[in-house]
């Protein structure tokens, strides 16, 4: 049990060369990102999105812990999220671009998707108390199914989120709380938006609670697969807390920090730590993905403009 | 009219119907569990019968509204309640960017089956905070219907077609109707009360003897509808102005169209409603009016509200600033006299 108990997870000396499967999926999606910043720069996209740039280790490492009955919900930041569950990036890029293919016809965009069960939504910490009524749902009808929920640092200001943690430990009800730590809130540094820690605040619910380190994705694959078992099994919930570095913007052209803050996030992206150990086979497979995602891009890109087929919705007065 | 069940019973006794029938039902919100059975007892009895199915929850009103979304989502029939409409604010995010918006913002219409049930108003001396008025606050809100409980309809009746709407319904209940009794179909001494439209969109009450077109169409809200029969009572007796007075179940979207040839035909239209002065309900309703029939009126409507002010807590200062009967009887008098 780890149950208001602070672990964490082992350190390694250094990454294991990552399966093929997930090597793809990594690079799916940083290639699916950078091409979005290319498509912005090219003024191809309308309004803003959100790139994750550093984070894509998380939902890949998740992934394959995740049951067809789990539900995900996801965030502003959720493309690596959504293609980590459908590998479709034809779809996602579709909405994003407003094109025929779109998974919600062009009418959510990048912060706002539903397919089957994963959704997301562009307010910050308001998909929580969404995921413990999910999650009770599934305690009732789907016991050993779970709701996984990406949240940022930032979202940690919300009150939702105190308010959906007391219910989920008070009514023990199957949730995860993947919280993505990357030290930044959009502009403001965590020092200056976070009193005290994720950690205290979690375990003074008494909530269990991991902090990862790694980016290594089989790494944090062993070092939290029993922890989310154990929601499956007792129906408590659990936050980990990933420390990740944002490698991008937080949306298009709005890095303030400095050039050494940036060389340290890079220094700690599984994109230089990958290249760096295992030179050959990711270059190769790197190649592979910057020109599947191109190919996908052109073709969306060449796509008519989606329709909206269903925007009637009032039932009629 | 025959003495019927107390307001309160009526709510209590539709709530129990829905669980019966529908396995899916929750009810969610603050100090719901019996003996207590919530602030208005509106709930009592269903903690006991269906204990998984009425969820108790911490002082958490966005969370347990975003909680009845989860719910929701996933297929379940869920009433919310929240103590006071004052607070119902606090979950503002949670009803309007996600409940309301997920119907339609996934690009096909994601099916929610939610009401949020709002005791509002004052009378009460429950000052500022726990007095308002807040239905104008929730108009507007694509895919997010708002009804008012009133004295005429059958709460089974209006939670049955909230629930088959299939999207975030607000149900606004004045806490001066709970303790009144309904009024059935039929006559008092003076009064004869019934419905309009095909799914009795409308309660109507109107003097016995006054069968012809009305001097007044008074469209109250459920909650000022004791008080524009008050008005309507006195100036029948003191004047034999012969107002009708019309309530509506539903209060957005707004269909007017079950008592549009009443409207039409009247000599004036007073529109009453307890929310304070500013974006009220009220100037909806007369804006639609004047779209459907500017060409048949012979006057402009009249608007009656309360004060633009906030609650106060003493008697006569409350009574100051909310609609009382004689506000509603006085405009009518002016609005006949020109």
């Amino acid at each position: 049990m780890l149950d208001a108990s602070t672990t964490t997870a082992p350190r390694v000396a250094g990454p294991a060369e990552p399966a093929d499967d997930d090597l793809e999926l990594l690079l799916l999606i940083r290639h699916f990102e950078l091409s979005l910043l290319d498509l912005f720069s090219a003024g191809k996209l309308n309004g803003t999105t959100h790139t994750c740039l550093g984070q894509e280790h998380v939902p890949v490492a998740l992934g394959p812990l995740l049951g067809e009955g789990d539900y995900v919900f996801s965030n502003h930041r959720g493309h690596g999220h959504y293609l980590a569950r459908f590998r479709d990036p034809e779809g996602l890029l579709a909405e994003i671009m407003g094109r025929q293919g779109a998974v919600c016809d062009g009418v959510g965009g990048s912060q706002h998707i539903l397919r089957g069960r994963y959704l997301s939504t562009g307010v910050q910490g308001e998909s929580l108390p969404v995921a413990v009524g999910t999650g009770l749902h599934l305690k009732r009808h789907e016991p050993g199914s779970l709701a996984l929920v990406h949240i940022g640092d930032g979202t940690w200001g919300e009150g939702s989120v105190y308010e959906a943690l007391n219910m989920a430990q008070l009514w023990r009800v199957p949730v995860v709380v993947a919280v993505e730590n990357n030290g930044i809130a959009q502009s403001t540094p965590a020092a200056l938006q976070m009193a005290g820690s994720i950690e205290g605040r979690v375990t003074g619910m008494g909530i269990a609670y991991r902090r990862i380190e790694s980016c290594d994705v089989h790494d944090i694959r062993t070092a939290v697969e029993a922890d989310v078992e154990q929601v499956r099994a007792t129906n408590r919930p659990l936050v980990l807390e990933f420390s990740v570095p944002r490698v991008g913007p937080h949306s298009k052209g709005d890095d303030t920090r400095t050039q050494e803050e940036l060389a340290d996030a890079r220094s700690r992206d599984w994109y230089e730590v990958y290249g760096r150990r295992f030179p050959e086979g990711f270059a190769r497979a790197d190649a592979r993905l910057r020109e599947r995602v191109s190919q996908v891009t052109r073709d969306v890109d060449a796509r008519p403009l989606s329709e909206w087929r269903d925007a009637c919705l009032a039932p009629s007065a | 009219m025959p003495r019927s069940e107390r307001v309160v019973e009526n709510l209590n006794a539709a709530l129990h119907r829905v669980f019966a029938e529908d396995e899916s039902a929750y009810l969610i919100g603050e100090d719901l569990a019996d003996p207590y059975g919530g602030a208005f007892k509106v709930g009592k009895g269903l903690s006991t019968k269906y204990p998984g199915r009425v969820l108790s929850t911490p002082l958490s009103e966005s969370g347990f509204v975003g909680v009845a979304n989860g719910l929701a989502l996933t297929g379940n029939t869920v009433f919310a309640e929240i103590m006071f409409g004052d607070f119902a604010f606090l979950a503002f995010d949670q009803l309007c960017n996600f409940a309301a918006k997920s119907v339609s913002m996934y690009g096909s219409r994601q099916e929610l089956r939610m009401v949020v049930r709002c005791p509002v108003g004052g009378h009460r001396g429950y000052g500022p905070t726990h007095s308002q008025a807040v239905q104008k606050h929730f108009m507007g809100v694509p895919n997010l219907a708002l009804y008012e409980l009133t004295p005429f309809h059958d709460s089974a009746d209006v939670f049955a077609e909230m629930v088959g709407r299939g999207e975030p319904c607000i149900h606004f209940e004045d806490k001066t109707l709970y303790g009144t009794r309904r009024w059935t179909e039929g006559t008092d001494d003076l009064f004869e009360f019934g419905f309009a439209g095909a799914r009795r969109e409308y309660g109507t009450a109107q003097p016995r003897v006054g069968s012809g077109d009305a001097d007044c169409v008074i469209i109250a809200t459920g909650g000022t509808a004791p008080l524009a029969l008050q008005a309507a009572r006195k100036l029948f007796l003191e004047a034999e102005t012969v107002c009708r007075l019309v309530v509506p179940s539903r209060l957005y979207p707004l269909d007017l169209s079950p008592v549009e040839g009443m409207l039409a035909r009247a000599r004036r239209i007073v529109v009453v409603e307890e929310g304070v002065a500013g974006g009220t309900w009220g100037a909806d309703v007369a804006q639609e009016i004047y779209e459907r029939m500017w060409e048949s009126l012979s006057g402009r409507v009249r608007l009656v509200h309360s004060d633009s002010s906030v609650i106060p807590s003493a008697a006569h200062l409350e009574r100051e600033v909310l609609v009382q009967a004689e506000d509603i009887e006085k405009t009518v008098r002016e609005a006949l006299a020109r």
